[in-house]
């Protein structure tokens, strides 16, 4: 008997959300589900959506794995989701225009000044200014795991440019192509205007000069870029220019893209880039990808850059613990979406105590992603516990420890059929005028068994979800 | 005191580039140690971009050039009444919280020798004596010597080789000052050259120490003083970098030759 809330049984009985799905995988024979996984793969491979992954050489086009059991969720679950996700939203937001203003919930005492000042992610070039509509972070990738059946926890908080939204419109359409009586059978909530809604996001936080219809811009480092495939496949579904630093120019006050009609303005700049590239006038003077002059346009209201710069000092992983706090502080309202409760190693006490159940946790870089540079403690030998311990007290203020996760699993397709494995979710929240998102979001699988990392970098994959309609 | 200032920047590209962007912190400073009566900024072709006060409260304005073009001047020229505020940034408004100025970055990170002067400030009577003290020490270990360090160079290796340029001075000590606890920026302005027959640097930079009671006040090793009346603070930043009066990019594979002339003097009132 498993300890992990396993989302499509629950004492030998299919949940309600599942029952679409059961006689459907059921029934499958063996060839077709082969034939059909074949056939995902390769019209995965036909448009190029491919990851490269980071430090592990090897293939750097190789596909992310799809799994075609779909992940399901209720309208009750995912309205309360919601709910808690547009909260998260803005009470990031709110946070980020407090403290490149007046710094309230730090005056307050509610956060460490260091936390937030001293932040590598702290931008004091923007400071007090407040970018259209008070929106720092225009896209909020919020990643969600679940141990129960009405619990639910975020993990992490994505500020900056969250990736992984095309996996989640491609899954949706592979599975429409491969199985379109599933989608006849079951009420889902479609999700194919998350194009038009990121569009109207980033058109609505134009710059008051903007006086006509925004002109919006995808800015990408280039095709070497592990995501380009997503920039390139977001431009092309939002009827927008996919651009590099090289095809835009500052003239005057303004910004502008070099057309074959000659120069065109451009109002809005969905960048694909961190902070540190963005403007060699501003951050590394050394950098080819970003625009020269381009800060000194945004802070004075010529163009409007998403997300902000500076948005990531909000989602800094020391910086996650404060999120509840934030929430109180600003909307006055309790979170709906639980913290995992979290120990910074860089508070003494909280260090005794990672340092004492090393092998029982999951410690992470504070500015880490994907997956690199983690403990799993309880997944971990003797020997890879103590050297982390050791990287843990080199720099203690590096890292933060949270208790290991019972992630709930769903039934994946497996070589021996069908099994569970661990899931994730990852949603996407548009901040703009409104506060909205598709229904769900990217579901990701850990599809080695027992796995609890479902990073793409270190074997997870990608599933479609399902919202199914009231 | 009544000071003018004539600040020329030259650049001349022995190929003709397709463009110039600039970003330029040119402007005094408002705080009551200085009133601006008059001050003009030009660019030779130059289209004026983006301007506003930023949240240090430095003046920034942007511009741009459209090329080609192969010679452009920068020509900074005006008068500022000043008043010897003892080094103290009274009035200037502000939104940046000092504690962001405990950032380090390359050019300012501590090496052991910097930590050790840092030990001045943390075992001083109080926070002003130790930054006075500092202030001396680092004077002490930097000996004028233009031409001797680089603009790359970092507070570790001047203070390491002992001799260095204003930038050197304030460099190392914002970074002996920022280990010490207290939030320390750099500062770019001008000072006025010679009639003390001293051999001062027009085009100047020192830096300023925030003290916790007072706010932010300025120490110059160079000078192994506090600005007074012959100072004029531009802008201010982590690093010389960061503080750059002129920041700028040309489009284009011509090579720069710089050259900058900058007079300050005393008028009469």
């Amino acid at each position: 008997m498993t300890p992990y809330f396993n989302e499509m049984f629950q004492n030998n009985a299919v949940r309600p959300p599942y029952a679409g799905l059961e006689g459907w995988s059921a029934d499958m024979p063996a060839d077709i589900r082969l034939a059909k996984q074949a056939e995902a793969e390769a019209l995965f491979r036909r448009i190029g959506i491919t990851f490269a992954v980071y430090g592990e050489g090897g293939d750097p086009d190789r596909l992310i794995p799809f799994d075609m059991f779909p992940r399901v969720f209720t309208a009750n679950e995912w309205a309360k989701l919601e709910r808690g996700i547009k909260q998260r939203a803005r009470a990031l937001n709110s946070f980020l225009v407090d403290v490149y203003g007046r710094g309230e919930i730090v005056r307050a005492g509610l956060i460490p000044a260091k936390l937030v000042y001293q932040n590598d992610a702290y931008e004091k070039s923007v400071c007090g200014f407040i970018p259209p509509k008070g929106v720092y972070s225009h896209i909020v990738g919020i990643d969600i795991v679940r141990t129960g059946p009405s619990d639910f926890y975020v993990l992490e908080d994505n500020c900056r440019t969250p990736s992984g939204v095309s996996y989640m419109l491609e899954s949706r359409e592979m599975m429409m192509r491969m199985f379109p009586d599933l989608f006849r059978e079951n009420r889902i909530e479609p999700i194919d205007s998350y194009p038009d809604k990121l569009r109207r996001t980033l058109a609505s936080v134009a710059p008051a000069k903007c006086d006509r219809e925004p002109t919006v811009v995808i800015l990408t480092p280039g095709h070497f870029n592990s995501a380009y495939y997503e920039h390139s496949f977001l431009a092309d579904l939002m009827g927008v220019e996919l651009v590099e630093g090289q095809d835009l120019f500052v003239d005057g006050a303004f910004v502008y893209m070099r057309t074959t009609e000659g120069p065109k303005r451009v109002d809005v700049i969905y960048r694909r880039l961190d902070d540190d590239y963005i403007d060699p006038l501003c951050f590394r003077p050394d950098s080819m990808l970003g625009v020269a002059g381009l800060m000194d346009v945004y802070r004075s209201g010529g163009v409007s850059i998403c997300s902000a710069p500076g948005a990531g000092v909000a989602d800094d992983k020391a910086v996650y613990t404060y999120v509840p706090e934030m929430i109180r502080f600003y909307l006055g309202e309790e979170p709906i979406l639980k913290n995992v409760p979290t120990w910074k190693c860089g508070d003494a006490s909280d260090l005794k105590y990672v340092s004492e159940n090393l092998a029982d946790l999951v410690v992470k870089e504070v500015h880490g992603s994907g997956g690199y540079g983690m403990l799993v403690g309880p997944k971990s030998t003797k020997q890879q516990v103590e050297d982390f311990r050791a990287l843990i007290m080199a720099d203690p203020n590096n890292y933060i420890a949270q208790p290991t996760l019972a992630l709930s699993t769903t039934p994946t397709f497996v070589e021996e059929g069908i099994a569970p494995r661990h899931v994730d979710l990852r949603p996407y929240c548009l901040v703009g005028e409104r506060i909205e998102l598709v229904p769900g979001g990217l579901t990701r699988v850990a599809l080695r068994e027992g796995s609890l990392v479902v990073n793409s970098s270190q074997g997870g994959g990608v599933k479609d979800t399902w919202v199914l309609a009231e | 005191m009544l000071l003018s200032v004539e600040h020329v920047t030259m650049y001349r590209y022995d190929r003709p580039v397709r463009g110039v962007v600039q970003s330029h912190r040119l402007t005094p400073s408002k705080f009551d140690g200085q009133q601006t009566l008059d001050w003009s900024v030009t660019m030779t072709g130059g289209t004026l971009g983006s301007a506003f006060r930023d949240g240090a409260g430095d003046w920034v304005q942007g511009w741009t050039v459209a090329g080609p073009v192969d010679e452009i001047e920068v020509r900074v020229s005006g008068r500022v009444l000043t008043t010897d505020l003892a080094g103290v940034l009274r009035g200037h408004k502000e939104l940046v919280p000092p504690q962001a100025y405990l950032r380090d970055t390359e050019a300012t990170e501590a090496d052991a020798a910097l930590l050790e002067l840092a030990q001045i400030v943390l075992t001083a009577e109080s926070p002003l004596s130790g930054c006075h003290n500092l202030c001396d020490a680092i004077s002490d270990a930097i000996v004028y010597r233009p031409g001797s360090t680089k603009p790359r160079t970092t507070a570790a290796q001047a203070l390491a080789q002992g001799e260095g340029v204003c930038q050197d001075h304030a460099q190392a000590l914002i970074s002996a000052a920022r280990a010490g606890g207290i939030p320390a920026r750099y500062v770019s302005g001008y000072l006025q050259s010679g009639q003390d027959g001293m051999d001062h640097e027009a085009a100047h930079a020192w830096g300023e120490l925030y003290i916790a009671g007072i706010g932010w006040i300025g120490f110059d090793p160079a000078n192994r003083c506090c600005p007074d009346d012959r100072y004029i603070r531009i802008g201010s930043g982590l690093d010389a970098q960061d503080a750059a009066p002129i920041r700028g990019i040309s489009r284009g594979s011509g090579s720069e030759i710089l050259s900058v002339t900058v007079a300050v003097q005393t008028q009469e009132q």
